[in-house]
């Protein structure tokens, strides 16, 4: 199991370091033909038809240039390899959320990571805290269930009629960067707390919650924050920052549930 | 194989933002279950960046009227004009609809919703781009899709995750039944219903550059088309100009609306030449062909001088930065440049079904060229066609369209219900499915999935894409020929019954395959220019012909005829297409 990394306070700059590092090792677009590389892929596989525990496979998947994505590496090995390697995907881009997994060691969007970031040696195995059904598919079930109990919908008591509600620009961006949140699960599931222990809620579920706390708009916040300020509530968070590194939209989570903490304990938003 | 049965007044299949709103219009007045594939927040309503036009005049002048004229000239007068009306006119409302559900737009100055350019959209009928678009900086769809489900969260919305639809049981001339594939289990459920509303997205996967999911293979307009529903429209399949080389990755035309600028190898604007009054905002089809008509003439930039650049360097990097901030983590992420400083090198990728299965405006599916409806059956969103975008959807017109015509379609198929009883269910309505998944399981052929798909992809790009000519769809038929024989002999690794993805891709391919057909023989025989579809060997827009939508259907036997359908409206006399 990975270790808790270090906090840092400053997520922005890690991102920035890790972007920069990127654009030098990659190859020009107008540059000759790319690179071709072997990548040796680890998958931890689990088919509960057949398999009494997981077990470790390797695939050897040639042909792979850099700028592919470690999703291109699997889609590689399932389509022309074995059929069986059983993985969510979708947009493949990095938005729909469905391919969160541990590459690595680390929680990520299996098609946000190009192969000249991992090196090609490749561990992929499930994500940690939910129960596997089969190799890389979680129940996402549990999940969501948290997800809905912190009320993710907008409350309001007023009636606005046929007018839109006007807000400020500034008042509009103090909620901006969790309305970013895919539901992917990387965050939750890169929680210690989580790991330790499902009845947190983890997280995913306290993003969401922020957005609409500290939405000008919105005029559920008492009950929310009664929700988090339960035992399975941001209490179990230990300020850990695995959630913030693990966010593949590079939302600060950590400081979001932060800044709901303080929100219960000063009775303010 | 298990087979469960289940009872509901009403079902829609697929949960993105055609299938939500319906459900929020649906739920709570009849028993309602909504079937996805996915999760509804993995819906591909959540990849859609630019915005959603309305003409709510908050920062100039403006009239749902020019916003109409607009759709209707973009669509190069295929568009069924009322249609286009409704939408127009309910964009409004639907705007500020949701605002009031929490969506979180940015905002002017003085706190409303802003308004930003996008292409095709022009004050007083072509005079200059206007500020029409409502948008939430580049992820307008994530936050439209993540609203809508919220909604669907609070009003306790039934749904069904991970559930695929294969099949629809037709009886006494009208919906009986759906038919879908527990992902989770390889359990088959029998959904007797009084109606099904189809919201299942599009078909994009069926070009190798594609701005589309995996996953939007286009089951719902597939398995109706299998059960002799005609397709309306197929040949008109919009390419988006500006994809991540290679990658398709959409960027969106907010770029442009934000003052973005495509450069030729020579750093020349060429939409200049192509669109002088409003140049880079040109509508997608004529950028698009704009675009591989200068990679065509050799002023392509690259070691295969095949692409251009999208250049944003000219912008204030905070405007980047507020506006754009998700296409320029694309763009560091997959490219490795930097769009502030950098250009970006792009090409035309696969977007947008602009037909599917035909509906009137209130979202019930119409089988004839009199419009005939066929009881019990809607359909909503990309896979449907109104038709309100005709040969070539306007950007941000498909964000108004799921959460206009969702509504509209929730609203009939719930006033439906109230009245209607179930049909008689067909004992064997889970038979042609079961059928279909043991032949695939006990197939001992050598056929691959991902080989047939990849072919299908790379023929469908070089000949039935961007340019057209009668040999190119020719050769196309003679493709899908083998293709369709090569489908039937597929076999695949996993013969479980958990998560067995492998004939999930498998049954997806089928109707992938049947689609493309659908648009190659629609293609082949539209002998003109119009819209997205574009012959070579015929250039010009031929009205006294072919001013009428096109209706395809397969027979049982896997014969293909067309039919055409009038176009709705004479409010807008068609002109040349100039912008």
């Amino acid at each position: 199991m990975a270790a808790a990394v270090q906090p840092s306070d400053d997520d922005d700059e890690a991102r920035v370091l890790r972007a920069a590092d990127g654009v030098a090792e990659r190859p020009d677009a107008d540059a000759s033909p790319a690179e071709r590389f072997t990548i040796s892929l680890k998958v931890k596989r689990f088919n509960p038809e057949v398999d009494d525990k997981p077990h470790w496979q390797e695939f050897t998947v040639e042909d792979v240039e850099g700028t592919d994505r470690v999703l291109d590496v699997l889609h590689l090995a399932k389509w022309y390899q074995d059929g069986t390697l059983t993985f969510r995907r979708s947009c493949a881009h990095g938005v729909c959320g469905s391919d969160a997994m541990v590459i690595n060691g680390e929680n990520a969007l299996a098609c946000q990571l190009l192969i000249q970031e991992t090196g090609t040696s490749i561990t992929v195995e499930a994500i940690r805290g939910l129960p596997v059904v089969k190799d890389l598919v979680v129940d996402m079930e549990p999940f969501f269930a948290q997800y809905r109990s912190v009320l993710p919908y907008l409350i309001t008591s007023d009636e606005p009629g046929y007018k839109e509600r006007h807000q400020t620009a500034e008042d509009r961006e103090r909620f901006d960067d969790t309305t970013k949140c895919i539901l992917c699960a990387a965050c939750t599931t890169a929680c210690p707390i989580y790991w330790g222990n499902s009845s947190y809620v983890g997280p995913a579920a306290i993003v969401q919650a922020h957005r609409f706390i500290f939405d000008s708009r919105d005029e559920g916040s008492a009950e929310r924050l009664d929700v988090l300020n339960e035992r399975s509530g941001v209490w179990r968070c230990r300020t850990a920052f695995n959630c913030s590194n693990a966010c593949p939209r590079g939302i600060k989570v950590t400081h979001a549930i932060e800044e709901v903490k303080r929100a219960i304990l000063y009775d303010r938003v | 194989m298990r087979i469960h049965h289940h009872s509901f007044d009403a079902v829609i299949v697929g949960a993105g933002g055609a299938g939500l709103r319906a459900a929020i219009e649906a739920a709570g007045s009849c028993r309602l279950a909504v079937l996805t594939k996915l999760y509804p927040t993995r819906s591909h309503t959540g990849a859609a960046q630019g915005g959603m036009c309305a003409a709510l005049a908050n920062v100039e002048e403006d009239s749902w009227e020019w916003h109409t004229f607009d759709t209707v000239k973009g669509g190069d007068y295929l568009v069924d004009q009322a249609a286009a009306q409704v939408m127009c006119k309910e964009a409004i409302d639907a705007v500020i609809e949701l605002e009031h559900y929490g969506l979180p737009f940015n905002r002017t100055p003085n706190g409303e919703i802003d308004q930003r350019r996008f292409g095709g959209h022009t004050r007083n009928h072509g005079e200059a781009p206007v500020r029409r678009a409502c948008y939430s900086a580049d992820r307008t769809g994530h936050m439209i899709l993540q609203t809508l489900y919220q909604q669907c969260v609070k009003r306790d919305v039934n749904f069904f995750n991970e559930f695929q639809v294969l099949d629809v049981s037709f009886s006494e001339g009208r919906v009986a039944a759906c038919v879908a594939y527990e992902q989770a289990t390889g359990d088959l459920h029998v959904f007797a219903t009084k109606a099904v509303l189809f919201a299942s997205g599009g078909f994009g996967k069926m070009f190798k550059v594609s701005s589309n999911a995996h996953t939007l293979t286009g089951d719902g307009p597939g398995l109706l088309y299998r059960r002799g529903i005609p397709m309306e429209d197929m040949e008109f399949f919009q390419f988006h100009p500006t994809g991540i080389y290679k990658l398709g990755i959409l960027l969106s035309e907010a770029a442009r609306g934000e003052g973005g600028i495509l450069r030729n190898a020579d750093g020349e604007r060429f939409m200049e030449r192509y669109a002088p009054t409003v140049k880079d905002l040109a509508p997608r089809d004529m950028v698009s062909r704009a675009i591989l008509t200068e990679i065509k003439e050799g002023r392509g930039i690259g070691p295969n001088k095949d692409y251009v650049h999208l250049d944003l360097t000219h912008l204030p990097p905070e405007q980047i930065d507020a506006k754009l901030p998700d296409i320029s983590e694309f763009v560091r992420t997959y490219m490795g440049l930097e769009p502030k400083t950098q250009g970006i090198p792009i090409q035309p990728t696969a977007h947008y079904a602009m037909g599917g299965i035909p509906t009137n405006i209130d979202g019930e599916v119409v089988v004839d060229a009199e419009s005939t409806v066929f009881p019990g059956l809607y359909a909503a969103g990309e896979c449907a066609c109104v038709s309100v975008h005709g040969a070539n959807r306007l950007g941000t017109n498909s964000l108004l369209d799921i959460v206009v015509f969702g509504k509209r379609g929730g609203r009939a198929m719930a006033e439906f219900v109230k009245t209607a009883d179930h049909a008689e269910l067909p004992t064997d309505a889970a038979d042609a499915v079961k059928g279909r998944i043991e032949r695939i399981f006990a197939s001992t052929g050598t056929e691959k999935v991902a080989k047939i798909r990849s072919e299908l992809q790379d023929h469908m790009m070089d000949k039935a894409s961007v340019f057209r000519t009668e040999k190119s769809l020719s050769e196309m038929v003679t493709v899908l020929d083998d293709l369709k024989e090569r489908v039937d002999r597929v076999g695949i690794d996993d013969k479980g019954q958990i998560y067995n993805y492998d004939i999930t891709e498998a049954l997806e391919l089928g109707y992938l395959v049947d689609l493309a057909e659908a648009v190659v023989i629609s293609a082949r025989a539209r002998t003109e220019s119009r819209g997205a579809h574009w012959r070579d060997d015929h250039p010009i827009r031929d009205d006294a012909s072919w001013m009428k939508h096109t209706m395809v259907s397969r027979r049982p036997d896997g014969t293909v005829t067309l039919d055409y359908k009038p176009v709705d409206g004479d409010l807008y006399v068609p002109m040349e297409r100039k912008y």
